[in-house]
């Protein structure tokens, strides 16, 4: 039987997507940014925000707005309120981007601390991760999403490891480079959070296709 | 998945005929006490006929034929020498179009105590109070007792069938669908009232309102085609169903 919410769950899919997309650059631009010291780009990431708020609240209305006429149920209303949180973390790490940028912009005036090496490799896992998430949203693939909580501790190990030689081979041999190191410090621990942010989501995609609650329940993965 | 709960009405293996039509395929499903249990399910599915089944009402069909057993607590009420209305004493039943008499608000209540060979007036009269006011309809005709009751809203009409089955103390009160004929203020207060009566009674009700189902009851029983598809607690039934056919059905697929 046709029914008009699936054309609205479609539309509703579609601006999701949509977000991840627009989350996806903000991502890539800003550490493109920091690899290159390129203000421009970092700007940019920054101003390009506004209009990733504006399609989280749009988003949020247009979920608000299925609820209340269709009163959705079962698997539909499972999609919707995954759909809402997803919404919500998306933009928060579209916000992170923002943050990065931020931090860039303090640092490109000052002369290199040091190669940035791990990094650019924490960055591939975080972007890695926040795809595979929303592919997984987008395919209601529960296999992938388990991959992306799978790859949740190497993201972890990897801020551990830069944080370790940030303190150990800089700030505490010279205090000097404190200010360049807790910058990038900063900017490790934002893209863990990117990548805690993509567990949720992941999270949130499990309990849409089998209604099974994961979070805070590692023992069920 | 109710199994902690006292079962108040158990079927047991039921099959029930229209002459060749099978209206009801193997029924096993337990209700619990004091709990409110819907039914829901397409036209036709058979939820009618089972809650029915439940108060005796199928048996003046002719060619209807019942197989298997439906026990109240421990009697079996399908046991043809037992008496149907000892059986509605017990089970109370609202339907979808008020019913009530065409006599008096207070004939209406008090008629069922006479049938049962009740005398003493004052008693009759305090049954009579205490049956409006669970009904939540005491406070708008508490003035009005003599008048005919057809004078009354169709909401306040469905108050006061709800009073007639209140006044002689069932255990269980049968809904079939009723809210279909009233607005959405005499809806609320139904639903408002079942919440309350669940208190004291086991309730069962039919309905087509699927966000009636999920708002009043505790457990949802889906029918289909004179199946039972699948019971389950109602906040499982409506976010998370096991059978495709359940899901298809609560989200509007069918068909």
């Amino acid at each position: 039987m046709h029914r008009h919410l699936d054309e609205e769950l479609k539309e509703l899919n579609a601006s999701i997507l949509k977000m991840g997309n627009f989350t996806q650059e903000a991502i890539f631009k800003s550490i493109e940014a920091l690899k290159d010291r390129n203000k421009d780009l970092a700007k940019d990431v920054i101003e390009k925000d506004t209009s990733i708020d504006a399609l989280e609240l749009e988003i949020d209305e247009k979920c608000i707005d299925i609820i209340a006429r269709y009163q959705p149920m079962a698997g539909d209303l499972r999609f919707i309120t995954t759909g809402m949180k997803i919404n919500a973390e998306l933009e928060r790490i579209a916000d992170i981007a923002v943050d990065i940028a931020q931090r860039t912009l303090e640092l490109v005036d000052k002369p290199l601390l040091k190669p940035l090496i791990d990094i650019p490799k924490l960055t591939v896992v975080a972007q890695e991760m926040v795809k595979m998430t929303i592919d997984s949203f987008i395919k209601a693939d529960i296999e992938l999403a388990r991959k992306v909580l799978l790859m949740d501790p190497e993201a972890d190990q990897l801020r551990n490891l830069i944080q370790k030689e940030l303190i150990e081979d800089y700030m505490v041999k010279d205090g000097k480079t404190a200010p360049r190191a807790v910058q990038l410090l900063l900017i490790a621990r934002f893209l863990e959070r990117i990548c805690d942010h993509a567990t949720n989501i992941a999270e949130d995609v499990i309990y849409m296709v089998k209604a099974e609650v994961v979070k805070h329940h590692p023992e069920k993965l | 998945m109710n199994n902690v709960c006292a079962k108040v009405i158990r079927a047991e293996n039921v099959n029930f005929f229209y002459g060749q039509t099978q209206a009801l395929k193997n029924i096993n499903m337990q209700i619990c006490a004091n709990q409110v249990t819907a039914i829901i399910g397409p036209s036709g599915c058979g939820k009618s006929t089972f809650i029915r089944l439940i108060n005796r009402m199928n048996e003046l069909i002719p060619h209807a034929r019942l197989e298997g057993k439906i026990y109240l607590d421990q009697q079996d009420i399908t046991d043809p020498s037992v008496d149907p209305s000892e059986i509605r004493k017990m089970v109370g039943m609202v339907f979808q179009k008020p019913n009530p008499f065409p006599k008096t608000i207070y004939e209406n209540i008090s008629y069922g105590l006479e049938v049962n060979g009740i005398r003493d007036k004052y008693f009759i009269e305090e049954k009579v109070i205490d049956a409006l006011k669970k009904a939540a309809l005491w406070e708008e005709v508490k003035n009005r007792l003599r008048d005919n009751a057809l004078k009354l809203s169709g909401g306040q009409q469905q108050r006061l069938c709800i009073a007639r089955a209140l006044a002689v103390e069932p255990k269980v009160i049968l809904f079939d669908e009723p809210c279909a004929s009233l607005d959405p203020i005499s809806t609320g207060k139904i639903e408002e009232l079942i919440l309350q009566l669940k208190e004291n009674y086991t309730i069962v009700i039919v309905t087509h309102n699927m966000q009636q189902a999920a708002r009043v009851s505790d457990f949802t029983a889906f029918f289909l085609l004179g199946e039972l598809i699948e019971f389950g607690k109602t906040q499982e039934i409506f976010t998370a169903p096991k059978d495709k056919r359940t899901e298809d059905y609560i989200t509007g697929r069918f068909g």
